[in-house]
């Protein structure tokens, strides 16, 4: 039974208890817990249950690498799934329940998957679900929707505050343990500008557990020193609770700060996500304790050795009253010999190496433990919990020679350094055959863009697993870190450590090495997503060589601890199955971040209004307080429809259409994007540019022109206007002013910079409004100024002058196919000249339309859009604007893709209009049915619907689309698709829906 | 996340406030080529693990078009030219030879 030691608990505060819950139970723990470990101190092995198998599960380490102790922490606004026990610090009120079982953690029904685990090998699912094909949608994909995922997403809006803090440093230290602080410090000590970071809430790593001794005094006074020395250093900043996350291209590196997860009360923001340029960083990451495999090493009461101790040393408990210790290693006997001098029970160190010497193990035995080497254990006795083990021969096949009572089992496969954030970047590591470890190559670090590396690792991450080798390494890196970062002062001498002797570590893959595949399919190797030894020898055999391939048929690594306890292990049994050396099977990638982080932290404070910013015209505001329903066109928000009281948008939108063609509409068309192109090649550039001529065009006339890409589609269209000799505006669409903008600029500055153009974007600089309607003329006339006559002022022409007291530039141009001025007045103004139409309009029956009167009308007149009969696809040969492509002219931009055979091609699908024969609305998007199949077995198809309204005018359903050799049918009607599976026939018609001489736009 | 410097600034960049253009040097096919030429043009890029020239663009700053050379495997950078020109600076050139020697990118050497 677990429970609390009375003289041990270093990080606890015994006077002052905590209370919280777990699945609902009251329990009471004290302040400087982890919820791990006042779980333990309250005797609640069973934490979880496993991914596949519902296996019950207990806490297995003590800290980043936890795979099995995930639990949803809080409610409501401050619900979080999948939070690591190990890592969550003890706060009064927290409410924790554990995940993926039903109905309870105790009984859990998915358990018997565990029963039927001979039928779920590796690949289950790749092998299972793959026939017949209809059970896919209906029977297979269900079932694994509700089998997928630990934890529950949050149901409610996030209510706390997450923030992004961006700094440069000379040297980032990533790790506060010995290393981490003796680098900082010889990098401080030479006036680097310093950041230390460490993930956990306090200074010293290891050390202060295992207590060696650095410069002569115990290990946690140096430490104490050390950071209070750091403390006092101006340059150097460092900071608990934050975890170096992932570093990235010439030093960029993410660290995530838990600011107020063990005190949630607090005020002030939840995370932070450091955003830091260093010039070199010292990754001090440490190592992590490696599990053994063998039978049932996944029952609750089975952890790490080093988990064991530092329950014991930090929070003062006891994992079990019997602890057995099973190692390859001299450092599970650290274990043994604290859980001994706290009182406990060792019944016995099972030792799988045939020999070895070493102070633990004299030390051990001094103290009157059972030693046996060359033994190993066949399995752990248990259900729920451990209740015993069955010793073996190590080198045997699992024949049990003793079983020993015990309620806690320790391991230790040995240690592998953390490289994760050395191998983000491209750091490449090394295969250390008498350490059994991957280690760090300094030769092939990440290098930097000086061709330099700028990362150095550093102590226990570095494969210096002693206390000696640790520090003076730490004291090494941060020293050269300052160095390549510019800072040489000289500093003090670097901290001696001392060490104990110890043994040589002896590789162990399998315990025993010669399982028998019963024993083989219950040793564990991934405990969250259930991947045992057996699955990864399957999937050697059958093929998945590569560690890249067997990782993702097996998904050994790829929970949420992304492997950090089972890739080794994984790795060296898939080596052995294939018969390789571990350095030449390798690692799978390791990819950021170290661990999980937060969303939110990832967004920031960039959310809501602080989203995106919103751009708003002149009149957005009048709009918005005059009934615009508005919808998203970019970053603008232009009004979709104004919609009366009492009016639904359908009906505000057909009073609109009505209004416009039979009096007077008006449309906040500021916008659409206005481009500037001026200089002595101007037009020679336009004509590059633009698909038809532009350098001819006369001073004081428009014309509608057509942008198409190198590659000859269609990207942009919009009226160009010739304001000066050397002066043209062209108008672009909303979305493609800014885009339009970089097209030219990318032209003019890569291709033809010996040009002399200058184009500047001033589609902010003027509101523009189109003054749409019979009644059009009557109303400028009305405010005065300018002569708007159809002599004075014809159609396709511009004038600048007054309208009313108004500067203005007004242009004869129509996109609804009525009478309509087109008006720019400088931004400041926009405003008032839209009040001052509408107050003068009044009489003529004026109201605003938006964005959905904008696009039935042109549609009822056949005018293209670009993005509803363009999609990066079409060319204007499919729309019929021959007419706008110039023969004239020996280039321009697009010319030549034209000619190439697909799009020179007469069996193109092109531009007609479509009249459903029942006059309802055709579905947008929808395919013209054709007979037969494709080589994938789909219908074929002979066109699409690109445009589809209900014209109020015409009392109809109307629509453009593309349909195969459009033109050439006339009259012909199609089959239509519609969502619900009917189809709804469609006979091609002409484009131009209304009004086809242009009587109503000329006159 | 790279850092670049501008030739026209003279600003170390991030990478956040440029906007990547794809291979530099391409030379441009007009009507009159032949379609290999235009698919050259077109489609075919250089995709090298190692030497590579490539346009960025001072989005978020000055606004100016410029070429960068670079290992696209250690993200070493030789440097940084303005995009008006048809060839890297010999300067450049000098520099990837010293660090790679033997290297070779479409027609440079």
């Amino acid at each position: 039974m677990s429970t609390r030691l009375p003289k041990l608990g270093r990080l606890i505060n015994k006077d002052k208890a905590v209370d919280f819950s777990f699945n609902g139970k009251h329990l009471r723990g004290f302040e400087g817990d982890t919820l791990a470990s006042a779980l333990l101190a309250n005797d609640q092995m069973l934490v979880g249950r496993s991914f596949k198998y519902h296996r019950p599960r207990g806490v297995v380490a003590s800290g980043a690498e936890e795979p099995n102790g995930l639990v949803n922490l809080g409610k409501g606004a401050k619900f979080e799934p999948n939070a690591r026990v190990t890592t969550t610090e003890l706060f009064d009120g927290l409410t924790a329940t554990s995940q993926n079982h039903w109905p309870s953690l105790e009984f859990d029904v998915g358990a018997i998957n565990s029963h039927l685990s001979r039928f779920m090998p590796a690949g289950f699912y790749y092998k299972m679900f793959m026939y017949p094909r209809s059970f896919w949608k209906h029977v297979y994909e269900p079932f694994i929707r509700k089998a997928a995922g630990l934890g529950k997403a949050p149901k409610d809006r996030d209510q706390d505050a997450y923030e992004h803090f961006h700094t440069h440093v000379d040297v980032l230290v990533v790790g506060g343990g010995i290393a981490g602080l003796a680098a900082a410090h010889a990098a401080g000590e030479r006036g680097a500008r310093v950041l230390l970071v460490e993930q956990t809430a306090d200074w010293g790593g290891r050390a202060v557990v295992d207590t060696p001794q650095i410069d002569g005094i115990p290990a946690q006074d140096w430490i104490k020193n050390t950071v209070e020395a750091l403390d006092k250093m101006k340059n150097v900043d460092i900071r608990l609770r934050c975890m170096g996350a992932g570093v990235y291209d010439h030093g960029y590196t993410l660290a995530y700060e838990r600011l107020t997860d063990h005190a949630p009360d607090q005020e002030g923001p939840r995370h932070r996500l450091w955003r830091i340029r260093a010039k070199q960083i010292v990754t001090a990451t440490g190592a992590i304790e490696r599990p053994l495999s063998f039978a049932a090493n996944d029952l609750p009461g089975v952890l790490l050795a080093s988990a064991v101790r530092d329950y014991a040393v930090n929070f003062g408990v006891s994992v079990g009253d019997r602890t057995v210790v099973v190692t390859n290693n001299d450092d599970a006997y650290r274990t043994a010999i604290t859980l001994k001098q706290a009182g406990l029970d060792v019944p016995a160190i099972v030792d799988a190496r045939t020999k070895a010497e070493g102070d633990l193990i004299n030390q051990a035995r001094a103290l009157g433990i059972r030693v046996e080497m060359g033994k190993g254990i066949a399995k752990v006795k248990g259900g729920k919990r451990v209740t015993g083990v069955a010793i073996c021969a190590q080198a045997g096949a699992g024949a049990v020679l003793e079983e020993i009572d015990c309620d806690c089992v320790a391991m230790s496969g040995g240690w592998s350094p953390v490289v994760h954030l050395w191998s983000h970047c491209g750091g490449k590591l090394n295969w250390d055959a008498d350490q059994v470890m991957f280690r760090p190559d300094p030769e092939r670090a990440p290098t930097g863009a000086d061709g330099e590396p700028f990362v150095i690792t550093a102590g226990i991450a570095n494969g210096h697993l002693f206390t000696a080798e640790a520090v003076s390494d730490g004291w090494a890196a941060g020293r050269a870190a300052a160095k390549a970062a510019g800072h040489t002062k000289r500093g003090a001498q670097a901290p001696m450590g001392e060490d104990a002797a110890e043994g040589q570590i002896s590789p162990v893959w399998l315990m025993p090495q010669g399982a028998s595949h019963d024993l083989r399919a219950k040793a564990w190797l991934d405990f969250q997503n259930d991947v045992k030894v057996s699955d990864v020898q399957l999937a050697a055999q059958e093929g998945f060589e590569s560690v890249e391939h067997a990782k993702r048929y097996t998904t050994l690594g790829m929970a949420t601890d992304q492997g950090k306890l089972s890739n080794i292990n994984g790795l060296a049994i898939l080596s052995q199955s294939l018969n390789a050396d571990i350095p030449n099977v390798g690692t799978t990638t390791f990819r950021p971040p170290y661990t999980p982080i937060s969303m939110a932290s990832i967004a920031g404070v960039a959310k809501d209004d602080l989203f995106q910013p919103i751009r708003k015209t002149p009149i957005s505001d009048w709009s918005n307080d005059n009934g615009a329903d508005n919808e998203p066109v970019g970053q603008w928000r232009r009004p979709y429809a104004y919609v009366l009281q009492g009016e639904s948008v359908h009906d505000a939108v057909n009073r609109e259409v009505t209004n416009t063609r039979e009096n007077l509409g008006l449309l906040d068309a500021s916008t659409l994007g206005k481009l500037i192109v001026k200089g002595p090649d101007a037009g020679k550039f336009l004509d590059m540019m633009y698909t038809n001529m532009m350098s001819t065009l006369p001073v004081g006339k428009c014309r509608y022109g057509l942008m198409c890409s190198e590659n000859g589609f269609l990207m942009d269209d919009g009226v160009v206007v010739r304001m000066a000799e050397d002066t043209w505006l062209c108008h672009t669409t909303t979305g493609g002013a800014e885009s339009i903008h970089a097209h030219m600029e990318d032209w003019l500055q890569c291709e033809w910079w010996d040009w002399k153009v200058y184009v500047a974007n001033v589609t902010e600089q003027y509101a523009q409004i189109a003054v749409v309607g019979p009644n059009a003329r009557k109303l400028l006339r009305k405010l005065g100024g300018m002569d708007v006559s159809a002599e004075a002022l014809p159609f396709m022409q511009w004038r600048e002058g007054k309208i009313g007291d108004f500067d203005a530039r007004v242009f004869r141009i129509s996109f609804s196919g009525e009478l309509s001025y087109e008006i720019a007045v400088p931004a400041g103004q926009g405003l008032a000249f839209w009040t001052a139409l509408m107050d003068a309009g009044k009489q003529f029956g004026i109201m605003p339309y938006g964005t959905e009167t904008l696009h039935i009308l042109r549609a009822e007149k056949g005018f293209i859009m670009i993005g509803d009969e363009t999609d990066g696809t079409v060319i204007p040969q499919d729309l019929n604007l021959q007419w706008a492509l110039s023969k004239k002219k020996e280039d321009y931009l697009g010319k030549r893709a034209h000619s190439r055979s697909h799009m020179a091609d007469p069996n193109r699908w092109k531009l007609v209009g479509l009249e459903t024969e029942d006059g309802s609305v055709l579905p947008d998007g929808s395919y013209a049915i054709a007979s037969g199949t494709n080589a994938n077995g789909q219908g074929n198809t002979q066109g699409r619907v690109t445009s589809t309204y209900y014209s109020a005018t015409l009392e109809r359903g109307i629509a453009m689309g593309l349909v195969h050799n459009g033109p050439d049918r006339m009259g012909e009607v199609l089959e239509f698709n519609k969502v619900d599976g009917t189809t709804v026939r469609a006979k091609i018609v002409d484009p131009v829906f209304y009004d086809k001489e242009g009587e109503k736009q000329n006159v | 996340m790279l850092i670049l410097n501008c030739p026209y600034c003279g600003v170390e960049t991030d990478e956040t406030d440029l906007h990547a253009g794809g291979q530099a040097h391409l030379k441009r096919e007009g009507p009159g080529s032949s379609d290999d030429d235009f698919e050259d043009y077109l489609f075919m890029r250089e995709n090298p693990k190692g030497v590579h020239f490539e346009r960025w663009r001072h989005v978020y700053g000055c606004g100016k078009w410029f070429h960068a050379a670079r290992c696209t495997s250690t993200l070493e950078v030789f440097g940084t030219y303005p995009a008006q020109t048809l060839e890297p600076p010999q300067e450049i050139c000098d520099k990837i030879s010293q660090k790679r020697p033997g290297w070779s990118w479409g027609t440079f050497k």
